[in-house]
């Protein structure tokens, strides 16, 4: 039992965890349940979670395929490929929103085109949700999926191939079981994440309750009238994710 | 949204860093009683009114260029002061000063956000109103949809942008409506003025109703309209209980409300306090 090791892990943990004590500390319990009934908490919930959601399913047929081929095809310009799927992590979401604007805003480079040719707006909309939390959450499961089939190793899907299957044969059922739990963590990494967005989502999609207003928005708003309010919105989505992604951790990863 | 709002004060002129140290050394040296001065050239016996040292601002967002300019002017007043400013929206900053933020002046861009300081027990005496802001329209340069007023705001197809009810500027515009009777539904509600401005500037809403002073000092046109008389909205300042420099901080107030405060005030667009 190493000394060196266990006195900054139990650091790092304090350091993690210890917000939360500030929150729970500061939670009005007294009228914990006239606010949690209060209008619009559940709205903003149900919209938070199901915008996650269709966002981490987006960030799955997107982001794995890019991570196959970056963890399997060479190709000339790879490592600056690589580095561009990481641009959503370093740019500060506002930025990030401003830019969702720059190309799919109503003057923008393909917004113009989409809303003439199809009649699809998406700032202001639902989906316009979705599309800047997929933005910004994708390249964590990109860098997960990609670290998972680099550590795969490539014999199992050689030997398939010795034995006649496809590259999409391999790819479904050689490939894919292999890295299964890396799709999975990276998955939950998306979804906390895209949960989580506040800047790239109000600069792009605005806030509006019902549509556009998710709960770190409805957080943020409380914080202007009501320190209390916005604490238990906090709280109820802390315990919503936590409770969602220690369960499906068990499922999935089938850890300790 | 948070990389918007400036956190981080800033100072009225000059190297922040070097300022921020020459501050410091002001505030010791005045401590110690010691008859120097740091800016080398400034005679202490210049200002006899003994104000000197740092003075920390937390000011609206809609004070920005007014009260830099101000704070420029009170330095070179006040040989020896150096006026550091934090800008964000009243609410979030009225937090922070209940937080015990090391502030010296609070000015907020609404009485009631004024009202969650004083109730606190933070503030050193009442509230002074210093200025007064009225909405109004903002357009595109050109008004191309040709707004005269709110009811046009209500046209198919127009998208505008208010800020949301819980900060004054979306309060003030509710009031605005409700006075109207204008039943108008916008896209977004924005967390300040600030961000409705943005999505105005970026094209993605015809208008957006932003305080006269924001609009002014933004590329855009202004529509007055009637009903903003009946939602104005009072600045109130104060001195905060937890001045480090309360002295200096007083005076600091006091030059707000002097003439040239309100020349500057006037000046970015913002009415005198009603008398």
């Amino acid at each position: 039992m190493p000394v060196a090791l266990f006195v900054p892990a139990g650091l790092g943990l304090i350091f993690l965890v210890l917000p939360l004590a500030g929150l729970l500390a500061r939670a009005p319990w007294a009228t914990l349940p006239q606010r949690l009934a209060a209008p619009g908490v559940l709205t903003a919930l149900r919209l938070s979670l199901l915008t996650a959601t269709v966002a981490t399913l987006v960030c799955v047929v997107l982001g794995v395929p890019l991570a196959w081929l970056l963890a399997r095809v060479e190709f000339p310009g790879r490592r600056l490929v690589r580095a561009l799927v990481t641009v959503p992590l370093v740019l500060p979401p506002v930025v990030g929103g401003v830019a969702l604007l720059l190309v799919f805003g109503r003057r923008g480079l393909l917004g113009g085109w989409l809303d003439a040719t199809f009649g699809i707006t998406l700032p202001f909309t639902t989906a316009g949700v979705v599309l800047a939390e997929a933005f910004v959450a994708m390249p964590f499961l990109v860098i997960a999926v990609e670290g998972a089939l680099r550590g795969a190793d490539v014999r199992y899907e050689e030997a398939a191939a010795t034995l006649g299957a496809g590259r999409w044969t391999t790819f479904t059922h050689v490939t894919l079981p292999l890295v299964a739990p890396g799709v999975a963590a990276g998955a939950m990494l998306c979804w906390a994440r895209a949960l989580g967005e506040f800047g790239a989502t109000i600069t792009f999609a605005g806030n509006f309750p019902g549509r556009t207003q998710t709960m770190p928005l409805a957080v943020y708003l409380a914080l202007e009238t009501d320190l209390e309010a916005a604490i238990v919105l906090s709280l109820v989505l802390l315990t919503v994710s936590v409770a969602i992604l220690a369960g499906l951790r068990d499922k999935w990863t089938a850890g300790p | 949204m948070t990389a918007r709002r400036k956190d981080r004060p800033v100072t009225a002129r000059g190297n922040p860093g070097t300022r921020r140290a020459c501050a410091a050394l002001v505030g010791a040296v005045a401590l110690a009683l010691a008859a120097t001065g740091c800016a080398g050239g400034a005679d202490p016996s210049a200002d006899g009114d003994g104000v000197r040292g740092p003075v920390t601002v937390f000011a609206a967002a809609s004070l920005t260029e007014s009260f830099t300019r101000l704070g420029a002017e009170f330095e070179a007043a006040h040989p020896g002061t150096t006026v550091t400013f934090s800008f964000a929206g009243s609410s979030a900053l009225a937090t922070q000063v209940n937080q015990g933020a090391p502030a010296d002046v609070f000015a907020a861009a609404s009485p009631a956000t004024m009202r969650t300081v004083t109730d606190a027990g933070n503030a050193d005496g009442p509230p002074v109103v210093f200025a007064r802001n009225q909405l109004v329209i903002a357009v595109p340069q050109g008004n191309p949809r040709s707004v005269a007023g709110l009811a046009d705001l209500t046209r198919p197809g127009t998208k505008v942008a208010l800020c949301a009810p819980q900060v004054p500027c979306g309060a003030a515009a509710r009031t605005a409506l409700d006075a109207a009777g204008v039943p108008l539904t916008p896209v977004t509600l924005e967390q300040d003025v600030k961000g409705a401005l943005s999505k105005l500037r970026l094209g993605e809403v015809d208008a957006a109703l932003v305080y006269r002073t924001d609009a002014a000092a933004s590329e855009v046109d202004a529509v007055e309209f009637p009903e903003s008389a009946g939602a104005v909205n009072d600045y109130p300042i104060v001195v905060l209980r937890q001045a480090g420099n309360p002295a200096a901080a007083r005076e600091f107030v006091a030059y707000v409300r002097s003439d040239r405060g309100r020349a500057a005030l006037t000046a970015a667009g913002f009415q005198p306090p009603r008398a």
